[in-house]
């Protein structure tokens, strides 16, 4: 297969510096493809459950020169190990100051990746990166088919996510047909419910730009990769709009901009329990991390009494009697709590799609059966926004 | 049962962070105590915490624009609570700039101390997060072991020298060893020491002066009789004494130590509207 020369060079090397720690948030290899449609920069993670795009079109640069196809009809793609090419853009301040131009171009002689940065003072400086030629890394989603998208100047997005604490790996997006929108975290199964903390979020429509809900819903997804789209929204300006579905089905993020296509897709946790259902039981006032709608702010404490709780555990010296541990998703062994046993058996998660790995991808489905399209398909592949299914086609039609 | 406070004022709610964050710093958990007029943090002597004790108490009108706390019974009108303060001063944190923060007792999937702040936001409604804490909830019958220590009768009681540097002189100081040894004399002289095989570091401090305590019937306490240059110390847990001084985000109006030689140094800290009594006991 022969290796097709292409060089680019823009003037703002800041925003392809920011992409890259965008994309460094999620995988450590960076897959750089340049195509007719501009230059491709895409990340997945071990466990195939986050995946980028950051599409940068021709006119973005100042100079575009797409090499030609090789006999094949392939056009050159091929991953470098992120680590690698973050260093060459890792002082985001230095880049903003220093650097006037950058050039990325193929040395297929010395099988390298070129990265020159024309710094001030006629300073140079030259990174020869070693590739790997590599497969077509292509995430299977459709943002049309989502049923509830959200647009948002990333600025809100940004002052949501700030009470949660860094650490946290997943949270819950829930919307509502009456217009609420909620952040909350996520208590995965290995938490107890009555050691950890909540905190939710909610956020009225208003501070939307655009809110389409058609059913009420929530998923939950990684924050870490969400955080990575959010700050270099933020730096960029540019509204976020979020596709999502229901519970199981990836979530998409996506910015856009006439010279750049950004897209996110985060696989989410599936949800056994049907997420419209609350059951309380006569103790128990809302259950963690249960459906949702989420609390509406109750200046007059009704739900509140505590006392019914304390004549329990007077009266029986026991304790945490009568108080059935909430339901959470989902669980790998059905829980004692009497009163939720219609819910427990429900409950009994199938996780025969998930992907092992370290928690917590490894309860997230798999994006997409594998990244390797045949030769034929990839001829035709038209760009990022594909139709049709992105995690186990069983079932699915 | 029930408790419900309101902050509404950002200079109070900055205050009351900045005490709940000295809390998180000093106990991992520990038991609030709700009264009709004050908050308590309260951490028993435990072995768990190595044996520290502390006490602190914050007037809750100084705080709260509201305040409501319905006991477990008319006759016992208070509410013992056992909770992470961490938690909270994590829930406080991004609150600093929110129009009001609501504290209350709520029962969710588990008894819960329940922080709703009200954030500015863009649009017509504001933004609300809430945060649910869990705590437990601690019966009647166990009140007894929360009782507010009684001021040890010391040796010899000193103020501190000023927070900052003795902080900055026990910081280096733990690197060398795990114990430091705090002595003192009527005559307002302190030494923090370490002793090594390797070295000894003694700091010096002079004219700290000594607080003058009246015991209860009106006469002079007993430490009068004392000789002023004689040194009363204990050797304590050098993280614990760093634990104290590296907590303390405001600098107190007073701060004073009683020296029960050999047992335990009693800390007090005064602000103007907390106090915070600390214990650390001596090593054998």
């Amino acid at each position: 297969m022969g290796l097709a020369l292409d060089h680019c060079l823009f003037p703002s090397p800041l925003v392809i510096g920011k992409a890259v720690h965008s994309l460094s948030r999620i995988g450590d290899e960076l897959y750089v493809e340049p195509t007719e449609d501009g230059l491709s920069l895409r990340a997945v993670n071990s466990s195939r459950s986050a995946y980028a795009c950051f599409l940068f079109a021709p006119l973005f640069f100042q100079l575009y020169e797409e090499g030609s196809l090789d006999p094949d009809g392939e056009t050159f793609r091929c991953k470098v190990l992120m680590k690698s090419f973050l260093g060459v853009f890792r002082s985001l301040p230095s880049l903003e100051k220093m650097v006037e131009k950058c050039l990325i171009s193929l040395n297929p002689r010395a099988s390298r990746l070129v990265v020159q940065l024309h710094c001030k003072y006629g300073v140079t400086k030259t990174h020869n990166l070693s590739f790997q030629e590599c497969e077509l890394l292509q995430a299977v989603f459709d943002k049309e088919l989502c049923a509830n998208t959200l647009r948002a100047p990333a600025r809100v997005l940004v002052d949501a996510v700030v009470h949660f604490p860094v650490t946290l790996a997943e949270v819950t997006l829930g919307v509502s047909p009456a217009g609420k929108v909620s952040f909350r975290n996520y208590l995965d199964e290995e938490t107890e419910p009555s050691r950890t903390m909540v905190t939710e979020l909610c956020l009225s429509e208003d501070e939307f730009q655009d809110v389409q809900v058609q059913q009420q819903s929530h998923v939950t997804f990684c924050l870490k990769e969400f955080r990575g789209i959010l700050s270099f929204a933020e730096s960029s300006n540019l509204p976020l709009n979020i596709h999502f579905d229901s519970p199981g089905r990836p979530a998409i993020f996506t910015l856009s901009d006439p010279l750049l296509e950004v897209h996110l897709v985060l696989a989410t946790l599936s949800d056994p329990n049907s997420s419209s259902q609350v059951h309380s039981t006569t103790l128990q006032a809302r259950p963690a991390n249960g459906a949702f709608p989420t609390a509406t702010p109750d200046d007059d404490f009704t739900g509140d009494d505590i006392d019914s709780y304390m004549i329990a555990m007077e009266s029986t010296c026991e304790e945490g009697l009568g108080l059935p541990s909430s339901p959470t998703f989902p669980q790998r062994h059905p829980h004692p709590g009497a009163a939720l046993e219609s819910q427990s058996s429900a409950m009994e998660s199938d996780l025969e799609g998930a992907v092992p790995g370290t928690p917590p991808q490894k309860k997230f489905r798999s994006l997409f059966f594998g990244s390797v399209l045949t030769p034929s398909q990839a001829g035709t592949h038209p760009g990022p926004s594909q139709d049709v299914l992105a995690e186990d086609s069983e079932g699915e039609s | 049962m029930r408790f419900r406070a309101k902050i509404v004022d950002v200079a109070c709610l900055n205050h009351f962070t900045r005490v709940i964050n000295t809390i998180a710093k000093l106990a991992k958990t520990c038991t609030l105590r709700l009264t009709v007029d004050k908050l308590y943090f309260i951490l028993t002597d435990k072995v768990a915490n190595g044996g520290v004790s502390m006490w602190c108490e914050l007037n809750q009108g100084n705080f709260f624009d509201e305040f409501q706390m319905e006991g477990v019974a008319a006759e016992h009108n208070e509410i013992y609570l056992e909770l992470t303060p961490e938690n909270l001063s994590r829930a406080l944190k991004t609150a600093q700039n929110a129009k009001t923060v609501k504290i209350k007792l709520t029962n969710k999937h588990c008894p819960c101390v329940t922080v709703a702040v009200e954030l500015p936001s863009l649009s017509s409604s504001s933004r609300i997060v809430t945060h649910d804490i869990p705590v437990g909830v601690i019966p009647r019958r166990l009140w007894n072991d929360f009782r507010e220590p009684s001021v040890p009768d010391f040796d010899v009681s000193i103020y501190l020298p000023v927070l900052k540097t003795m902080k900055s002189v026990v910081e280096r100081m733990k690197n060398l060893s795990n114990c430091i040894v705090l002595e003192a004399n009527l005559n307002g002289e302190m030494n923090l020491k370490i002793e090594t095989d390797l070295v000894s570091v003694t700091t010096h401090f002079k004219g700290l002066g000594n607080p003058p305590w009246v015991s209860e019937d009106g006469s002079q306490n007993s430490t009068q009789d004392r000789d002023p240059e004689s040194m009363a110390e204990a050797r304590i847990d050098i993280r614990k004494l760093l634990q104290l001084l590296a907590g303390q985000q405001v600098n107190p109006t007073k701060a004073l130590c009683n020296i029960v030689s050999k047992r335990i140094v009693h800390f007090i800290l005064l602000h103007e509207e907390v106090s915070l009594q600390y214990f650390i006991p001596a090593l054998a």
